[in-house]
């Protein structure tokens, strides 16, 4: 009998409550910058592309979802002719963002990437590229990468001194 | 003599006189270290490898192993010391891992990790260079240079280059040439592997780079000379993407030629022959073989044709003078690549080594230091002290003597660099022989004999660079007279050579010319252009007499050009087949990427389209039964990708989710997949790498000593017992006028070398050389035009006092013999 009673007002409790139930998709959830869902390519400040097919992402990738090829710019920098994800596989865990050492790989809070066909969620460079730097801004992994490009001659990078002279011979 | 020591608590009886570290590692204990290299010895120069030895830390390359040592590697204060050594190594290295070509797969990488460092806490500026460019073969990123010295000690110490060096003082050291442009050694290559970081990458992999998990691995065999040098083979998305060197402890050890590293490109060439793959009916055609082409193609075409049919696609003295080399192979004990290297005194007759087999020229000029080795050993140095051993050895050098006609690359490491018109060679070395049978000649003659009596492991090495059976001969009979402890090396002139002698006696082009004149009808050309391996007189007689000419090859030749009917096949590097190298080893070489329908391998095309290796091999070996050891038994399945490939369920999903079969090979238990478990067999070793160790520098790991053999034994099963008997040749006489020379290139020796982008980018181009003397008396001048037998000459001339009078040197020439020379009108 007590029992009874005690659950008629734990749940008679309730209804005073507030509704936590979201009318999803009518009202959006407002998720923390840092959820993680669909993924993007970010660009640099100076709206370069940011990555520069290390391959860290798909190596890092459990279910190997992401497939890199890289391909090299005339001016000596790095690019990813060809970047996929295959969201139908993609588990959200972010570790590929964890591992891009040019923070050009970002997790953002859309999630809503259902669809009735497997083909569209096939994610190529030209849907993972945006226009902005995301998270991280700022940075340019090109100043602070010790090889030469067009533009920034070996020594001109962030905390880096001018070639060495090889025929001086002060200690 | 052994002595017993400690290590990590563990005693272990090693042989005396080794370095700790060499020993550690033997031992399964993965000392980190640095500038140590299996093949370059110890230096001292990184300081890494930093060991506690009872109370003191001492750096284990640098240390003798020696009695009651008590050796702990974990112990804090050396693990501190090595820590601290990674740190100031990584002082100035560029945060460059992510663009960097050898990153996940560098030895650097892989000893900071073991030593735990992971962060920068130096705050200055990073110092840095101007890099190079070094020519289409290799990049130059010298911030990553952290001065292991490795680079420069092969290069000079062990290669002879001498174009690079080590320039600028303590941080500032820099390594490069003394201006821009491609490196002269034809190994430098190599640099790729050597360097422990990314300061030398291959460009020909930069340009369609994948990381090194990404890509599967095959085990392949070098087609581009006789040595038969392992490789592997590293294709992704169905293109070569990387050659690297896999090793032999007999044949190529550590390092190959740049030849090899890049002539399997042209399997991916622009010039690769395309069109539909489908057999005439090839009734009553005669069969042109290939010395470019494997044992199992060629066997099927002389199935196909019958064995009445089937000639060689070469000139009949090179069938037998091929027919007589491989003969030899059971007369004498032959020399593998390794026996080469351990040779106490060395005679060369009339080859030149450095362009025919330049892994052997590489050979050589390692047992060109024995004496200084043995001089150094006498003083008490140790031989792994690398550096202290070309000081203790005062410079000496083995006996070497080079007996060729043009200046050659070993000159100097030769005491007798001695050059003779191809025809006095063999004149020459007969001398010598009979200074071996104690007749007196000539003094320069006696002294070679001498030296080469007095020797325990005398070496005669000769071949076909100059078409002549001469020198072969002279060889044989100086081999003989030295007695059963003499080597004797024959190089043929191409990789499938002794393939096509094996299959029993055959005629060569004249041959097949004179049985077309007989009954004319159609001529099948396997994988050659002809062109390039006889007089094009004769070719073209070959092209009148037949009534249609079909050749199978993977490249667009001349002869594919005047051909009726150009059917294209699989190149050497997409097919599997045997080889058979210049020692009698037959190995087996797979295919880098599944058989593909439009570029069928020439034994399937031959045999019938459902022809695997396997049932191949059986009706092979049944036909010829003393090939039978090359039948091998398949062995388990084994993966071809890397445990880490990246990428695998979006790569080719663009427009199709359902996932594909994996790719399978029906000629080899290797899959294209993961699946499967590494193979014990070193023939099938795919990925050598593991946890910890995934760059080349741990190569040692398979290794049963360190430079020695592999373990699981080196692959390969020899055939030298198997080659049909064929009796002494005897050379023509040259006849008048000028004397053509073959001039050979250690970059390009066929149409398949020069077909390869990386290799036609830097093979120097064709020359045509004369004597300033023979010049004048023609009348011509540097530059002219010439035609040779009545064709132009494929470049003009230049002139060259290093050529013999009356001799023409030609490159693409293949034997020597007598051309009609006058200026092009």
């Amino acid at each position: 009998m007590t029992g009874i009673l005690d659950q008629l007002w734990r749940i008679g409790r309730m209804l005073a409550r507030p509704k936590q139930t979201r009318a999803y998709p009518e009202v959006k959830p407002d998720l923390p910058p840092r959820s993680r869902a669909r993924i993007v390519l970010t660009r640099d400040p100076d709206g370069q592309e940011r990555c520069v097919a290390c391959n860290l992402c798909a190596a890092v990738c459990p279910p190997s979802c992401i497939e890199v090829v890289k391909a090299e710019t005339e001016d000596g920098r790095w690019y990813p002719e060809t970047f996929r994800i295959n969201f139908a596989r993609c588990i959200f865990c972010g570790f590929c963002e964890e591992a891009c050492p040019t923070a050009a790989i970002q997790l953002t809070p859309d999630f809503e990437l259902a669809d009735y066909a497997r083909d569209s969620l096939l994610y190529d460079k030209q849907h993972l590229l945006i226009a902005g730097t995301g998270k991280r801004p700022g940075y340019r992994y090109w100043a602070v990468a010790g090889k030469a490009i067009a533009g920034k001659a070996s020594g001109q990078g962030l905390n880096e001194s001018p070639p060495v002279d090889l025929k001086d011979l002060t200690p | 003599m052994s002595v017993k020591l400690t290590l990590n608590g563990r005693e272990i009886t090693v042989e005396d006189g080794r370095d700790l570290l060499s020993v550690a590692l033997e031992a399964g204990v993965d000392v980190p270290h640095f500038c140590w290299h299996g093949a370059l010895g110890s230096v001292g120069a990184c300081r890494k490898c930093a060991v506690k030895v009872g109370d003191k830390v001492e750096m284990a390359c640098m240390t003798p192993a020696s009695e009651g040592m008590v050796v702990e590697t974990e112990d804090p204060e050396a693990a501190r010391f090595r820590a601290q050594v990674t740190e100031w190594l990584m002082l100035n290295h560029p945060h460059d891992c992510a663009v960097c070509e050898e990153g996940g797969a560098c030895h650097l990488q892989d000893m900071v990790v073991a030593t735990g460092h992971h962060k920068r806490r130096a705050t200055g500026p990073k110092r840095t260079h101007r890099n190079q460019d070094l020519g289409p073969l290799l990049t130059h990123e010298m911030n990553r240079c952290i001065g292991c010295w490795r680079c420069l000690r092969f290069y000079r110490d062990h290669a002879g280059g001498r174009d690079f060096d080590a320039f600028g003082a303590h941080d500032r050291l820099w390594f490069g040439r003394h201006e821009d442009g491609p490196l002269d050694s034809p190994f430098a290559g190599n640099l790729a592997e050597v360097c422990p970081t990314g300061v030398f990458a291959d460009k020909a992999w930069s340009k369609v780079y994948a990381r090194p998990w990404d890509m599967t691995a095959t085990p392949a065999i070098c087609t581009h000379c006789s040595v038969g040098c392992n490789l592997t083979l590293n294709e992704r998305s169905g293109t070569l993407r990387r050659v690297q060197n896999r090793y032999h402890g007999a044949i190529n050890g550590f390092f190959l030629c740049d030849r090899g590293r890049w002539g399997p490109w042209s399997a991916d060439a622009p010039t690769r022959l395309t069109g539909p793959s489908t057999l005439p009916d090839l009734t009553g055609a005669i069969g042109l073989g290939s010395p470019r082409a494997s044992l199992e193609s060629n066997w099927a075409l002389r199935r196909r044709v019958g064995a009445d049919h089937f000639f060689a696609g070469i000139t009949d003295s090179e069938a037998a003078l091929t027919a007589r080399m491989a003969s030899l192979l059971k007369a004498h004990p032959t020399a593998s690549i390794a026996d080469i290297a351990a040779a106490d005194a060395i005679l060369v007759l009339g080859e030149d080594l450095t362009a025919t087999a330049p892994r052997a020229a590489l050979a050589l000029r390692q047992a060109a230091r024995g004496a200084e080795r043995d001089l150094a050993c006498q003083k008490g140095v140790a031989l792994w002290l690398d550096q202290a051993v070309r000081v203790a050895g005062e410079g000496r050098r083995s006996p070497i003597a080079l007996v060729t006609p043009l200046p050659h690359a070993l000159d100097d490491v030769a005491t007798w660099p001695l050059r003779r018109p191809p025809h006095a060679i063999a004149a020459f070395a007969r001398l010598i022989a009979a200074a071996l049978r104690g007749a007196a000649t000539d003094p320069e003659a006696a002294a070679i004999a001498q030296a080469l009596a007095a020797a325990k492991a005398p070496l005669i090495v000769s071949g076909a660079s100059l078409g002549l059976a001469g020198p072969v001969e002279a060889a044989a009979e100086i081999a003989t007279a030295l007695g059963p402890k003499a080597r004797l090396a024959l190089f043929p002139p191409e990789a499938g050579s002794f393939g096509l002698s094996l299959l029993g006696p055959v005629g060569g082009l004249e041959a097949a010319v004179a049985r077309l004149d007989r009954s004319p009808g159609a001529v099948i050309v396997l994988e050659n252009d002809l062109f390039h391996r006889a007089d094009p007189a004769l070719v073209e007689q070959v092209f009148e007499k037949a009534t249609s000419v079909i050749v199978l090859d993977h490249l667009a030749t001349e002869t594919t050009a005047a051909a009726t009917l150009a059917i294209p096949v699989a190149a050497p590097a997409e097919a599997a087949g045997t080889w058979i190298n210049h020692e009698g080893r037959a190995q087996r070489s797979f295919g880098f990427r599944p058989p593909r329908p439009e570029a069928p391998a020439a034994w399937r095309l031959l045999a019938g389209e459902e022809t695997d290796l396997d049932a191949l091999l059986t009706c092979l070996t049944g036909d010829l039964p003393a090939l039978a050891p090359i039948a091998l038994a398949a062995g388990p399945a084994t993966p071809r990708a890397h445990p880490r490939q990246s990428g695998r369920t979006a790569q080719d999903r663009a427009g199709r989710v359902p996932e594909g079969q994996p790719r399978t090979d029906p000629d080899s238990p290797l899959n294209w997949s993961m699946e499967g478990a590494r193979a014990a067999d070193p023939a099938l070793a795919t990925w050598t790498d593991r946890p910890g160790l995934h760059s080349v520098s741990a190569a040692y790991a398979a290794q049963q000593w360190i430079g020695g053999p592999l373990k699981g034994g080196d692959p390969g099963v020899s055939l030298r017992e198997a080659a049909p008997d064929a009796g002494p040749m005897t050379d023509p006489a040259p006849g008048d006028g000028l004397i053509g020379l073959p001039l050979h290139s250690p970059f390009a020796a066929h149409e398949a070398d020069t077909a390869s982008p990386p290799l036609a980018a830097r093979t120097p181009g064709p020359r045509v050389a004369l004597h300033p003397d023979d010049a004048a008396r023609l009348g011509l001048a540097e530059g002219a035009r010439l035609l040779i037998d009545g064709r132009p000459a494929p470049a003009p001339l230049t002139l060259d006092a290093a050529i013999s009078p009356g001799h023409i040197g030609l490159t693409g020439l293949r034997a020597v013999r007598a051309v009609k020379v006058k200026a092009a009108p």
